[in-house]
């Protein structure tokens, strides 16, 4: 019988396999940070190790730096720290370390992809659950808590149970206005937060195939937030595209042998999932989140749900808890619900493309009175990037705040955060409570769907746009 | 890390689906760069409520955590793990839990035990009404016993050797080195390195 391309990727990467045993996986490229790094290293000296292959590992600064003043002392000295150990550890053990301030600074999965490092066919791993955008690329990449960190220093391998495999078939073309973000969002809302759990989810099928390597990574990266630790998609001529000529992608003769090894990379006709989702493209529409986990979502057009109308028991009360924290009422339509900050960026939605369709909704108009939007690249390379198209100037001129390169308001670990209470249209993938801050309230969206909120004050979709082309439709 | 046979404690019944590992451990507590020190961090939000069952004076002490389904999902810190035990927690009980964390629990050492929705509803009940109530988490016989309730869960074999034995996962695998080497040397030459060496 065939195999999946999961099956495919694991298979050529064990190292050992015994009965009743998991099997020892070698790893190709390990990313690291300072939050979940630390202890790893701390073992390492412990025990008198060393790291294994400092030529399979890479390290950047991005959960805690400030995006402001970049070139000042870090003001948190419990961050400042955190950054301190890295750099020490960087320059102890030998491990390459692209510090704030560097050229090639930035989110851990948006620098990975963009020096050519993340290739198909390969093992990526990171104390990072967002490991799983690397599958965009048809690998398997998935995030590890610091034990398997410090393993994989020490080892370059990781003893893992065979996962099983699920295939999210996306049938068709995404409508105009539909993107990645809202198909990512929709098919959460449908398989459910622990609907992936046990699983590495394959995306595929003619509208995945139509997707940009960007838009492909914004799928693989919510992966976690439907519970299966990695997503996948076969590489192809996209995928090639955007890897030639990248500063770590093969060169010569290397890149003939490894294109002709990546293109073995697919499942085989004959090869059986262990499950299987079939979504229609054609019907899906800008999708919002009105909970506090991702998949509680509903398309913008709709209204916020009756907690009464759900079945099961424990959903219910998820639902009475979510809507308490968010200050929402049951049946209010989710376009009159008004933001007091829109945040566009994180290893989801800030990489050039995203930044380039906000850009364009934003340009010529202004962002909302109240609102304050923030506009973070995903790494120093997409600020350069963007500053180089001049969108930079296009979201000041609009009112937005144009901010260095990190994590920024995606989590509140740095300066970015919102206040108690606070509501936000956020293009970052997780809208658990104080997840942006105490108290603060986040409606996952679209680049597009926060760019038209950060215009009109409330969750909107482009075509809300006044004057917005009449070929939208949505 | 430390063995775990069995164990005995008193419990605490959290009626919650889907905590995260946000609510277990909120991301400021991440900055600590020891693997000690985060008990207080532990459910940080809800603790501020009073009513919140952590806080409730017959709960001290207790030892085993009674969860709702999808146990510990969303970020991949293990803080979160380490927030449980610093506590105090030795095994926490739950109808599914998220990968990662059921991954960073065992290598722990805190045992993370599967049992029905049902068994979990009867044991949240039993410890709802009685605080004094124990739970007892046998790893060598794979069950878990409490007044009226006997259930048997699985864990593989090798997450149970491990847990038992108290071992190591880096000195398991390097026994393995032979395999490593020679699998690194076949490692085609496409493959990207972030170093020249
Ligand atoms: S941008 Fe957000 S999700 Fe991505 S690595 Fe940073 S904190 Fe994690």
């Amino acid at each position: 019988m065939g195999r999946t391309l999961a099956e495919k990727v694991w298979d050529d990467h064990v190292v050992r396999r015994a009965e009743g045993e998991p099997d020892l996986l070698f790893i190709d490229l390990h990313l690291l940070h300072e939050v979940t790094s630390p202890q790893a290293f701390d073992g390492l000296r412990k025990s008198g190790r060393q790291v294994r292959r400092l030529d399979l590992t890479i390290a950047t600064e991005d959960h805690n730096t400030p995006t402001l003043d970049i070139d000042k002392p870090i003001a948190d000295p419990v961050s400042r720290v955190q950054l301190e150990t890295l750099r020490k550890n960087a320059a102890e053990f030998g491990v390459r370390l692209h510090p704030l301030g560097d050229v090639e600074q930035g989110v851990v999965h948006v620098v990975g992809p963009q020096l050519g490092l993340t290739q198909p066919g390969m093992t990526v791993v990171c104390g990072d659950s967002h490991t799983s955008t690397h599958g965009a690329f048809g690998g398997l990449a998935f995030g590890i808590g610091t034990s398997q960190v410090e393993h994989v220093l020490a080892t370059q391998t990781l003893p893992l149970v065979r996962p099983k495999t699920m295939a999210i078939t996306v049938n068709g073309e995404l409508p105009d206005g539909v993107t990645a973000k809202d198909l990512i969002l929709a098919i959460i809302a449908r398989i459910g937060t622990g609907g992936g759990q046990g699983y590495v989810l394959e995306y595929r099928g003619s509208a995945i195939e139509k997707l940009s390597m960007e838009a492909r990574m914004t799928i693989c990266n919510m992966s976690i937030e439907a519970g299966a630790r990695a997503g996948m998609i076969a590489p192809d001529q996209t995928t090639f595209d955007y890897l030639e000529g990248r500063p770590h992608a093969p060169k010569g003769e290397d890149w003939d042998a490894a294109v002709a090894y990546w293109k073995t990379l697919k499942t085989d006709e004959d090869a059986e999932f262990d499950a299987e989702v079939v979504i229609e493209a054609a019907e899906l529409s800008p999708f919002v989140t009105w909970g506090t986990n991702p998949g509680q979502g509903a398309p913008l057009s709709a209204h916020v749900p009756d907690p009464a109308s759900y079945e099961d028991a424990s959903e219910r009360l998820a639902a009475e808890k979510a809507l308490e924290y968010m200050g929402l009422e049951a049946g209010q339509p989710l376009r009159s619900i008004k933001v007091d900050t829109v945040f566009v960026g994180s290893c989801t939605n800030g990489r050039i493309e995203d930044l380039r369709a906000a850009a364009e909704l934003v340009k010529g108009r202004k962002v909302a009175d109240g609102v304050r939007m923030l506009v973070v690249p995903g790494s120093a390379r997409v600020g350069l990037q963007a500053v180089s198209e001049g969108l930079d100037v296009v979201f000041k001129e609009a009112g937005a705040e144009w901010r260095h390169a990190g994590c920024s308001m995606c989590l509140g670990m740095n300066p970015d955060q919102l206040a108690p209470g606070e509501r936000s249209a956020s293009t970052s993938n997780r809208n658990f409570e104080g997840r942006q801050g105490k108290g603060g309230r986040t409606h996952l969206v679209s680049p597009q769907v926060a760019a038209a909120t950060a215009v009109l004050g409330h969750l909107a979709s482009p075509a809300d746009l006044s004057d917005a082309p009449a070929a939208a439709g949505v | 890390m430390e063995a775990f046979t069995t164990h005995t404690g008193r419990a605490v019944p959290l009626r919650r689906s889907n905590v995260d590992t946000d609510q277990i451990i909120p991301a400021h507590w991440l900055k600590k760069v020891t693997r000690d020190g985060f008990e207080d961090g532990l459910f940080e939000a809800w603790r501020k409520d009073e009513k919140f069952i952590l806080n409730q004076p017959e709960r001290e002490g207790a030892t085993v955590l009674v969860a709702g389904p999808d146990f510990g999902t969303g970020s991949s810190r293990e803080h979160a793990v380490w927030a449980l035990q610093n506590y105090g927690f030795k095994a926490v009980i739950s109808s599914r839990f998220a990968d990662i964390f059921r991954g960073n629990s065992l290598k722990n050492g805190l045992l993370t035990v599967v049992l029905d929705q049902k068994i979990v509803d009867a044991l949240q009940e039993l410890t709802e009404k009685d605080p004094e109530a124990e739970i007892t988490v046998d790893l060598e016989a794979r069950e878990v016993r409490a007044e009226g309730i006997t259930a048997s869960f699985e864990l593989d074999e090798n997450s149970r050797w491990r847990l038992l034995n108290g071992l190591d996962d880096i000195s398991i695998t390097l026994q393995s080195e032979d395999d490593i080497a020679a699998y690194e040397a076949k490692r085609p030459s496409f493959k990207p390195r972030t170093l020249q060496v």
